[in-house]
C-alpha cells in the first residue's frame, strides 16, 4: 500500500507498523522502549509522529500503517512533543557518566543533544533508589532506571520472569520476583537503554591490576566476543576483529594475550571423550546435556535439579582454559600462578558469577580473577583512546592461542554440539579400521537461529540423537521427551554466546545473524577444524591427564540451590 | 431464546451509546462480541459499575434502585452472545457499592429466571489505589487477570481479544438498564445526571437526554443566584465552563459540579486536580507518569513556571497512552481560558 513520509511517497506492507515502514526507508525515529526482540510497550513516549488528520500525535512503533497515510517524522510539533517526554525521562536517569560504560555511545546522552534538553527544570528524581545485584554477574540500579520494561520484557522472554514492575506511578520500581530465581543471564543488561540494568564492574579492578607491575596480567578472550566487538567501533556486523583484539589488548598494559578458542578444545576434547565413556557404560545416564553455559547451569541448579546428573562433567572453556594457564602455562614461562592476574572477556554476564563458583578454584583462589564482557572491553579501549578499526592486526604467539573451526563455533548456538559430534564421530573411528568408518565434519542441522534444533546423526555405528535447545525458555519443549535424546546442548542467550547479556547493545536477530555467519566463516577457514587435532591442545591435556589434574582442571560438579544471590544496597 | 436480530435493532434504534465516558454505540459493541464468538468458544461479559470519576454517582443510584432492571440487562447480554458461551460474568463494584447494594442485586439473582445467570456471576471488589484507571477497560481486564494495573494496547480490543485473550463485553450498568428497558419497551430516551459541589439540591436525577447544563440545573433548582461556574463530565476530567456557556448539552458521564466563583482558590483548586491525576496515574507511560508528577512538583514550587507547565500540560494532551493522561488538560485548560482569564 502506498503512504506519505515527510511528504515522500513510500509503500508498506498491512501489519507493519509506522517504525517499521520508516526503518526500511532509512528514516530515524528515537525510540528507547521499542527492541525487535521484544513486545510493543509503547511506553517511553518518543517515537512519536504526527499523522495528518489525526488529532494526537501517534506512537511509530505502534501504529499499523494504513493506506494513505500521511506521516510526519519531524514536524515541530512533533519534535516539540518528542522533547518534553525526553526531558522527562531524562529526569528519571540519575547521571552516572562519569563511570558508566555506556557513556561514550550513550542514546539517552545523544538524544539530550539532539534535542538540545535542558537540565535545569527538573531534579532528576530517583536519587536514594535501590539497586539489586544478583550475584556478583548483573546488577538493577533503581536510580538510573527509567522505567521502560524492557528488562522485565526480557527476562519474561527467557522464561524466566524474575523481574517485576512493582507500584503504581512515580513511585513504582522494577524489583526482583521472591519466588523466581535469577540465572545472571544478563539479557536485562543488553535489552536496557539506560545502564540501569547492566553489568556489575569488573573494569575499575582490571584497571588496577595493569597498574601493578608486580603482576603477570594475562587475557583471554571468548569465541563470540571476536565477532561483536568491532561493532562498538563502527566495524561492519559480524567482522572478524581477533588480530585488533590481540593488539588492543597489549597496547592496554596486559602482559599476554590467550584465546578461549584454546580452551574451547579441552571442553571439546573433556566432553567428546566422557561422550564415549557414557556410550561404553550400559549405566550411565542419558542425555548427556552440555554444561557450558553458566546460566543454564544456574538455571538447572535451582529449577530442575534433578537434571543435574545428566549435565557433562567437563567444565567450561574459560575455565578450562584458566586452569591450563595457571598450571601448565605457569609452569612453563617459569611464573608463580599467584602472580598471574587472569582477566576473561566474555561476551557474558553469568560468567562473573561462574568464576567466583568454589568448586571452579584452584588451591584456595579463583582460577579467573577478574571477568569483564565484550561491552566493558570496548569501554577500556575507547577510555584509552585507542583507535581499534585501524589498529594493525597481531596474532599471539603464546602457547594457548590457536584455537581449530570447531572452538570459534562455541560462540553460537549448536556449536558446541557440532564440536562434539565432530571429535566423538572421529575418535570412535580410531581403532575400529573399518572402512565404513568416516565422520562427518559438518553438522547444518544443529546451526541456526531457530529455538530448537534436532538432528539424528551416526556415532560408531550408533544413531544418535540430539537437541539443540537455543534459548533457556524453550527448554520446556523438550523436557517432556528428554528421553529421546542421547545429548543436548543448552544455552540460556538466543543464538548462544554471540547473543550473550554482555554483548554489544544493540542486540538484534539480524545482527545476532552476522555475528553468526562470522563464527562459522572463521571456522571454514580453518585448516584445523576439529579440536583433538588441536596438537599443542592434546599436548597439554595429556599433561594434565598425566599430572593427575583431571579433578583440578577437567572437570567440575553441580548442586542444588535453593535460590539465586540477591544483594540489595541502598546508596 | 430472544430474537438476537430483534434486540440489535432496537439497541440500535433507541440509539443505547456507551454511559462510561466514550459514547461508542452499544449496537456495534454487542455484535462485534457476538462475531468474535462465532469462532471462539468461550467469551466473558464484564458489568462495569467502577465509577472512578469523582461526582459522578448514578451507578450506585440504580443499583440501588432497579436492581432487577439491571440484571435483566445482563441476562439479556447473555442470552444474545449465547448462555453456553459465556463462561463467566464479573459484576465490577466498588466496596462501598457492594457493602450498600450486593444484597439488592442478589435478591434478584436469587430469582428462577436468572439461576443460570446467578451461578456464573461474580462480584469483582475494587481496589482502592488506582481506582481512576480500573475504569478503562483494558486496565479493568488486567485487574481481573491479577496483572498490574494499567491498559493495554489496543488493538486488539477486547471485544475480540478480552479478558483471558477471550471475546469480551464489558458495558457500564447504565448500558444494561437501558438494553432492558429498550427490550421491554420502556426506555424513554432519559439518562442519569449527577449534580454535586455547591449546589443547593445535589444527587441523582433521571431525566431526558441531551439536557443543556442550563436546563438540567434549572430544572433540578439548581441554578445557582450567587456568581458560579461549573465542571461537567467529572469533577477531575470534566470541562471547566463559565455560567455564560452553559448552552452546551451535558455529555459523557452526564455530572455536573457546581463551584462558587467566589471562595474558590485558584491554587487549591489546581493542586485538587493535578494531585488526583497523580495519584492515579498507573505509571506505564512517561508522559503521564512523569508528567503527572513534575506538574504537581512545579505548582508546589514558590514560582510557578508557566511555559514548561504548559509544555507538559500540551505533551499529555498529544501523547499520553491512555485517556487518563489525556483528560487531564481539558479540566486545566478550560478552567484556564473559561474563568482565570475572564
Amino acid at each position: 500500500m502506498n503512504l506519505k513520509i515527510n511528504h515522500q511517497s513510500v509503500v508498506g506492507r498491512p501489519g507493519q507498523t509506522i517504525l517499521e515502514v520508516v526503518h526500511n526507508y532509512g528514516i530515524k525515529i528515537p525510540s528507547l522502549c521499542y527492541h525487535p526482540d521484544l513486545d510493543v510497550k509503547a511506553n517511553c513516549r518518543v517515537c512519536v509522529v504526527e499523522i495528518n488528520g489525526y488529532d494526537k500525535l501517534v506512537t511509530a512503533c505502534s501504529t499499523p500503517v494504513v493506506k494513505g497515510m500521511d506521516i510526519l517524522t519531524d514536524s515541530p510539533r512533533v519534535k516539540a512533543a518528542r522533547a518534553t517526554n525526553l526531558e522527562l525521562v531524562l529526569s528519571e536517569h540519575t547521571k552516572k557518566c562519569a563511570t558508566c560504560i555506556s557513556s561514550p555511545d550513550c542514546e539517552l546522552l545523544r538524544l539530550a543533544r539532539e534535542y538540545k534538553i535542558r537540565s535545569d527544570r527538573l531534579a532528576p528524581r530517583k536519587k536514594g533508589r535501590k539497586t539489586y545485584r544478583f550475584a556478583n554477574a548483573v546488577e538493577i540500579d533503581g536510580e538510573q532506571c527509567i522505567d521502560c520494561d524492557n528488562c522485565v520484557s526480557a527476562c519474561h522472554n527467557q522464561g524466566i520472569d524474575y523481574l517485576e514492575r512493582k507500584g503504581a506511578g512515580a513511585a513504582q520500581e522494577i524489583v526482583p520476583v521472591k519466588d523466581s530465581a535469577c540465572i545472571y543471564c544478563g539479557q536485562c543488561a543488553v535489552h536496557c537503554p539506560a545502564a540501569s540494568a547492566q553489568e556489575q564492574s569488573s573494569w575499575p579492578a582490571v584497571e588496577a591490576a595493569i597498574k601493578d607491575k608486580k603482576k603477570i596480567v594475562v587475557a583471554q578472550f571468548a569465541p563470540a566476543v571476536r565477532v561483536s566487538l568491532g561493532e562498538e567501533f563502527g566495524m561492519p556486523y559480524g567482522t572478524n576483529c581477533e588480530g585488533q583484539i590481540y593488539t588492543a589488548l597489549q597496547q592496554l598494559g596486559f602482559n599476554s594475550v590467550v584465546d578461549v578458542n584454546f580452551g574451547a578444545d579441552i571442553t571439546t576434547m573433556t566432553e567428546a571423550n566422557e561422550l564415549l565413556e557414557r556410550m561404553k557404560d550400559k549405566k550411565s545416564i542419558w542425555p548427556m546435556m552440555s554444561s557450558c553455559c553458566p546460566s543454564w547451569v544456574a538455571y538447572a541448579e535451582y529449577y530442575h535439579p534433578e537434571l543435574l546428573p545428566h549435565l557433562t562433567m567437563a567444565r567450561s572453556p574459560q575455565i578450562h582454559l584458566a586452569g591450563a594457564v595457571k598450571t601448565y602455562w605457569a609452569e612453563k614461562k617459569g611464573v608463580d600462578p599467584k602472580n598471574i592476574v587472569l582477566v576473561s572477556v566474555m561476551p557474558c554476564t553469568a560468567k562473573k558469577y561462574e568464576v567466583v563458583r568454589p568448586e571452579l578454584s584452584l588451591n584456595g583462589r579463583p582460577l579467573v580473577d577478574h571477568v569483564i564482557t565484550t561491552r566493558e572491553l570496548a569501554y577500556l579501549i575507547k577510555k584509552k583512546r585507542i583507535d581499534f578499526k585501524n589498529l594493525k592486526p597481531s596474532s599471539g604467539d603464546d602457547l594457548f592461542n590457536h584455537g581449530s573451526g570447531a572452538a570459534a563455533i562455541y560462540g553460537a548456538s549448536g556449536g558446541v554440539m557440532e564440536s562434539a559430534l565432530r571429535s566423538a564421530a572421529d575418535l570412535a573411528c580410531v581403532g575400529q579400521k573399518s572402512p565404513l568408518c568416516h565422520s562427518r565434519l559438518e553438522f547444518k542441522e544443529v546451526r541456526g537461529l531457530a529455538g530448537i534444533k534436532e538432528a539424528t546423526v551416526e556415532v560408531a555405528g550408533q544413531k544418535f540423537k540430539v537437541a539443540v535447545v537455543n534459548g533457556i525458555s524453550n527448554i520446556d519443549k523438550i523436557l517432556p521427551k528428554l528421553k529421546k535424546y542421547h545429548c543436548i546442548e543448552v544455552m540460556a542467550c538466543p543464538g548462544g554466546c554471540l547473543g550473550g547479556g554482555g554483548q554489544p547493545i544493540p542486540t538484534t536477530n539480524a545482527i545476532r545473524q552476522k555475528r553468526l555467519d562470522g563464527l562459522y566463516s572463521i571456522d571454514k577457514s580453518r585448516s584445523i577444524r576439529r579440536a583433538h587435532e588441536n596438537q599443542a591442545m592434546v599436548e597439554y591435556y595429556n599433561w594434565a591427564l598425566k599430572k593427575g589434574l583431571s579433578a583440578k582442571v577437567l572437570h567440575t560438579t553441580y548442586k542444588k540451590t535453593k535460590g539465586s544471590i540477591l544483594t540489595t544496597v541502598k546508596q | 431464546m430472544i430474537n438476537k436480530t430483534k434486540i440489535i435493532k432496537e439497541i440500535s434504534d433507541a440509539g443505547l451509546v456507551g454511559r462510561g465516558g466514550a459514547s461508542y454505540p452499544t449496537a456495534q459493541k454487542w455484535v462485534a462480541v457476538h462475531d468474535a464468538l462465532k469462532t471462539k468458544k468461550i467469551g466473558y461479559i464484564i458489568v462495569n459499575g467502577a465509577e472512578g470519576e469523582p461526582g459522578v454517582k448514578k451507578d450506585g443510584y440504580l443499583i440501588e434502585k432497579y436492581p432487577e432492571t439491571v440484571i435483566d440487562g445482563i441476562f439479556l447480554a447473555d442470552e444474545y452472545l449465547g448462555p453456553n458461551k459465556i463462561k463467566k460474568i464479573y459484576f465490577f463494584l466498588s466496596k462501598e457499592y457492594y457493602r450498600k447494594y450486593a444484597s439488592g442485586l442478589k435478591k434478584v439473582l436469587a430469582l428462577k429466571k436468572y439461576k443460570r445467570l446467578a451461578e456464573k456471576l461474580e462480584f469483582f471488589i475494587k481496589p482502592e489505589a488506582l481506582a481512576y484507571i480500573c475504569g478503562e477497560e483494558t486496565a479493568l481486564l488486567n485487574l481481573i487477570e491479577g496483572k498490574k494495573i494499567e491498559p493495554r494496547l489496543k488493538p486488539p480490543y477486547p471485544t475480540t481479544s478480552g479478558l483471558h485473550g477471550h471475546p469480551t463485553l464489558i458495558n457500564n450498568i447504565e448500558t444494561f438498564y437501558n438494553v432492558s428497558r429498550v427490550n421491554r419497551g420502556k426506555y424513554q430516551e432519559d439518562r442519569f445526571y449527577t449534580i454535586t459541589g455547591a449546589a443547593k439540591h445535589r444527587g441523582v436525577y433521571q431525566l431526558p437526554i441531551n439536557l443543556t447544563v442550563e436546563a438540567l440545573l434549572r430544572k433540578t433548582g439548581n441554578y445557582p443566584d450567587w456568581p458560579f461556574f461549573v465542571q461537567v463530565g467529572g469533577e477531575a476530567s470534566g470541562e471547566v465552563l463559565n455560567a455564560k456557556q452553559l448552552d452546551r448539552p451535558v455529555e459523557g458521564a452526564g455530572s455536573v459540579m457546581v463551584y462558587r466563583a467566589k471562595g474558590t482558590d485558584k491554587h487549591e483548586l489546581l493542586k485538587y486536580w493535578l494531585k488526583f491525576y497523580r495519584d492515579q496515574s498507573c505509571g506505564k507511560c512517561v508522559t503521564c507518569r512523569e508528567g503527572t508528577y513534575r506538574l504537581w512538583e512545579l505548582i508546589n514550587r514558590k514560582k510557578m513556571d508557566y511555559p514548561f507547565f504548559w509544555e507538559i500540560v500540551l505533551a499529555l494532551e498529544e501523547t499520553s497512552y491512555c485517556g487518563l493522561g489525556s483528560s487531564l488538560p481539558l479540566p486545566i485548560k478550560s478552567y484556564f481560558n473559561n474563568i482565570v482569564k475572564k
